[in-house]
């Protein structure tokens, strides 16, 4: 009997392509949609906390002047000074290292390109504080530290602005009224947390900016690198106790500085993923149901439709549980069938789309399986449901039907 | 099957009646039908409509089950089985050519023909074979392979018939075998169904409400009111003389 009912169900999917086709293409899309964003969304996660970790983890930023935000003002705040480093340097267990950072925009020119950057004058710290890593050259030495050499580390973004695919190590890249050779060249981060590109960058000794830049001994902010074991809020006590003491302020009177923790920043961008990765959980639930839906409604069409077909089984002597069968295993076949291809669909999409949006392809066997499952449900379901009732009816009932 | 009695009628309706709805909406389609049909006969049933020809021919071919009466097939009492045993007893006894020739669509005449063995579980080899003869007898061999859309009218009811005959059954329900077909047709239709009858002693049990298709048959049964009004046997008469 299940031969049989193998047999008729196999002879009429192939006799009725045109239907099969439709009720497959409708379980197809509904499931390779749900896979398909839900795989890009779990893909644009994982970039968004790429990003996130490049940031440098433990890391705080002090900068001068109050916390920005309206009403607030920063523009009279004292700057630091290399002695505040040194302070904190002596004073603050627990620091991995502490690099100061002044930064200037610049206009830099090679040859006959040039670009507007941001030049950061700073220390070798600066590459362990931020998370950086050489591709290529060197770092910098201590006399062109201590004597402020006209030597820059560029960010890959200034390399192929200036350069394009030539190696820039060796040249020399102009920069207001002197010419300054590239030792060094960073490995590129891409875009940051806030969507800015961290490549475009090119560092200095710290004195060498000072001199020939800024003209002054002020430094704009210093960075913090926190050893793993350290706890980042105490730390920030002690900095503000510290800070505070040598800017000389008096209880009653608001800090004239601020310290930024990249750990707080990277919980809040936390949130904002969890957040999104809810929303694209309920867009996948709607699309889900949507699909539901399409595949509920080609099956309920085409089985209404075969009313008639049932009623002329039944007269010529099939049994009720011969013609369910018959029509449970169709649907079991065609529901399958376009799930399966819809997940290979999906497979070949996300490759594709992932690749074009440079996000990691993250297979995702929870949704692929849910899909599948929940879309071969509902074939099955509607299509044995209205089936079922067909069969029950009188033979004669079937028959007359229009 | 326990076999009745030599001699019993095929068929024996005992005080058959049907009612459609229920309360004040009821309507009695059969009226306490009495009928005896023996092996071999061809019968006409005729009646305007409405007469409850159409019900009386469910209930004989166990389509459907009378509101009260006896209905013995070889002595079983067709009241008393399930829709199971019912669809057995069509499947193994009866086979139905209908008005609408009711074949399935985008299907071949072979594989149309094919499907009451498929469910009496006929291995592929026997299943071809006893299509192909089927088709044969109904003046079909070489169309195997059309589908009703490519066949005329006349053609479809000649494969319905064929699928009707293919399992040997004791009797052939036509509801208004030719009601779609042309004059010419009909004729082939009725020819074909006589010949059946004669030599493959299949009993033919048809609606009609041509007097001139009525006119093949060799018992006439009239229908008037839920009613037999008259049972005539217009070739008896001839017979004893």
């Amino acid at each position: 009997m299940l031969l049989n009912a193998l047999l008729l169900a196999l002879r009429e999917i192939r006799r009725n392509l045109m239907r099969s086709f439709l009720t497959v293409l409708g379980i197809v899309i509904g499931v390779a949609a749900v896979i398909t964003m839900v795989t890009l969304g779990n893909g644009a996660t994982q970039m968004v906390a790429n990003q996130i970790a490049s940031l440098g983890s433990n890391l705080l930023m002090v900068m001068p002047g109050q916390r920005l935000g309206p009403g607030r003002d920063s523009a009279g705040a004292p700057k630091f000074k290399s002695a505040d480093v040194e302070a904190i340097q002596q004073q603050i267990n627990g620091l991995k290292v502490v690099a100061p950072v002044v930064g200037s925009s610049v206009t830099l020119v090679a040859g006959t390109q040039n670009w507007s950057s941001t030049v950061n004058g700073t220390t070798n710290d600066y590459l362990i504080a931020g998370n950086w890593k050489l591709a290529a050259g060197r770092l910098f030495s201590d006399d062109e530290e201590r004597a402020g050499k006209a030597v820059c580390i560029i960010g890959n973004t200034v390399k192929r602005e200036l350069f394009g695919n030539q190696s820039p190590l060796g040249n020399s890249i102009r920069v207001k009224t002197f010419d300054c050779e590239v030792i060094g060249l960073l490995a590129a981060k891409g875009q940051g947390g806030m969507g800015q590109d961290q490549d475009d960058t090119a560092l200095m000794p710290l004195r060498t900016v000072q001199r020939r830049l800024t003209g002054t001994l002020d430094i704009g902010m210093i960075m913090v690198s926190l050893k793993d074991t350290t706890d980042s809020a105490g730390v920030m006590t002690q900095l503000r106790s510290l800070l505070r003491e040598r800017r000389k302020l008096a209880d009653n009177v608001d800090d004239n500085f601020n310290v930024m923790d990249t750990k707080q920043i990277a919980e809040t961008l936390s949130g904002t993923i969890g957040t999104m990765t809810a929303l694209l959980g309920a867009v996948a639930a709607v699309s889900l149901l949507v699909g539901g839906i399409g595949i509920m409604n080609i099956m309920l069409v085409s089985v209404t439709e075969r009313t008639r077909e049932i009623g002329i089984r039944l007269a010529i002597g099939a049994l009720e549980n011969e013609v369910l069968l018959q029509f449970l295993i169709e649907a079991v076949v065609l529901s399958a069938f376009g799930g399966l291809v819809g997940v290979a669909l999906a497979f070949v999409a996300c490759l594709g789309l992932s690749s074009l949006m440079h996000m990691p392809f993250l297979f995702n066997p929870g949704i692929n399986l849910t899909a599948f499952g929940f879309s071969a449900a509902i074939g099955v379901l509607f299509g044995y449901v209205p089936a079922r009732r067909a069969a029950q009816l009188d033979p004669i009932a079937a028959l007359r039907h229009e | 099957m326990a076999v009745a009695e030599l001699g019993a009628p095929l068929i024996e309706l005992r005080a058959i009646t049907k009612t459609y709805g229920e309360g004040q909406a009821a309507f009695q389609a059969l009226r306490g039908v009495d009928l005896q049909i023996a092996q071999g006969e061809f019968v006409a049933v005729m009646g305007p409509s409405g007469s409850g020809k159409s019900t009386a021919m469910n209930l004989l071919g166990c389509l459907d089950t009378p509101t009260t009466g006896e209905y013995l097939f070889r002595g079983i009492h067709v009241e008393q089985l399930d829709r199971n045993q019912r669809a057995l007893l069509r499947r193994n006894c009866l086979g139905f050519v209908f008005q609408g020739f009711n074949l399935l669509a985008r299907t071949s005449a072979q594989e149309n023909v094919e499907l009451p063995l498929l469910y009496r579980g006929e291995a592929a080899d026997v299943r071809h074979a006893q299509a192909r003869a089927a088709l044969d007898k109904v003046g079909l061999a070489g169309w195997e392979h059309h589908t009703p859309a490519e066949l005329s009218g006349g053609q479809q009811q000649r494969v319905a018939i064929a699928r009707a005959i293919v399992t040997n059954p004791l009797v052939l329900l036509a509801d208004e075998p030719t009601g779609n077909l042309d004059s010419k047709r009909s004729h082939e239709i009725m020819e074909l169904l006589s010949r059946l009858n004669g030599e493959q002693d299949i009993t033919v049990i048809m609606v009609t409400h041509e007097p001139d298709m009525a006119a093949y048959a060799r018992r006439i049964v009239h229908f008037v009111d839920g009613l037999v009004a008259s049972d005539e046997r217009p070739g008896a008469t001839e017979a004893c003389c």
